[in-house]
């Protein structure tokens, strides 16, 4: 199984790791490919400082209805974020940090995506130890001998 | 209860929720050799359709499934 992580917020960090680690564990050979936003995730001391918004997302649970407007204020990122991290703490679900070990200690390949971090100005030495540099080759190469492809 | 089954391991996953039950037991059952068996207590409520669809492609057997109180206990022999 391959996977494109492409978006660098904490809902959208699960979905890869969540998936990477349970195909791993069921002896699928897995790659994730970061690039993008997405490349967040694998900067060193980021993993647990992903943040959601609630801008622009009607679905965001709320203790109680916000307004676009009182959405996009200064601060309620931060309370989104704190709340989503409470309610996965409550519930038992492991913290990105924890999936991403979990992933490089079940043999899956990360991948960073080169391009984008010469574009965004990231250096090979801000990214977690464990992660190979590449480009849209070495996915493609992944991915024709994988069944499950999927972007994220 | 499974007084007929010979547990050689226990993993308590209770108060986990997806993936961890699953990560869990694919380490622990790694410890065991073929024939063995390991007892699973999760909380999760998808954790039981989880652990057959695991086991089925990592060719081990679900034993037992037990239910009772909020809690899922698997009996789980490795066999590969």
């Amino acid at each position: 199984m391959t996977i494109i992580s492409s978006k660098g917020s904490l809902d959208m960090a699960y979905p890869p790791l969540i998936l990477a680690t349970t195909a791993a564990s069921m002896d699928f050979d897995v790659t994730i490919f970061f690039t993008f936003y997405g490349l967040d995730i694998i900067k060193k001391g980021m993993a647990d400082k992903l943040k959601v918004s609630p801008l622009g997302n009607p679905a965001m649970p709320m203790p109680v209805p916000i307004p676009t407007l009182i959405a996009s204020l200064p601060g309620m990122e931060v309370m989104a974020t704190a709340m989503m991290k409470s309610m996965f703490n409550k519930h038992g679900v492991a913290s990105i940090g924890t999936l991403l070990d979990l992933a490089k200690e079940s043999g899956v390949k990360l991948i960073a995506c080169q391009m984008t971090m010469d574009v965004m100005g990231v250096k090979q030495s801000d990214i977690i130890s464990g992660v190979e540099f590449g480009g849209a080759a070495m996915w493609l190469d992944a991915a024709a001998d994988a069944q499950i492809n999927l972007f994220i | 209860m499974s007084a007929d089954i010979k547990v050689d391991q226990v993993l308590d996953a209770k108060g986990l929720s997806c993936p961890l039950p699953i990560l869990k037991t694919k380490k622990a059952i790694e410890t065991l050799t073929k024939g063995q068996v390991l007892k699973v207590e999760a909380t999760d409520p998808g954790s039981k359709n989880d652990m057959a669809s695991w086991a089925k492609r990592t060719g081990n057997e679900v034993l037992k499934v037990e239910e009772g109180s909020g809690t899922f206990t698997f009996y789980i022999k490795k066999s590969a």
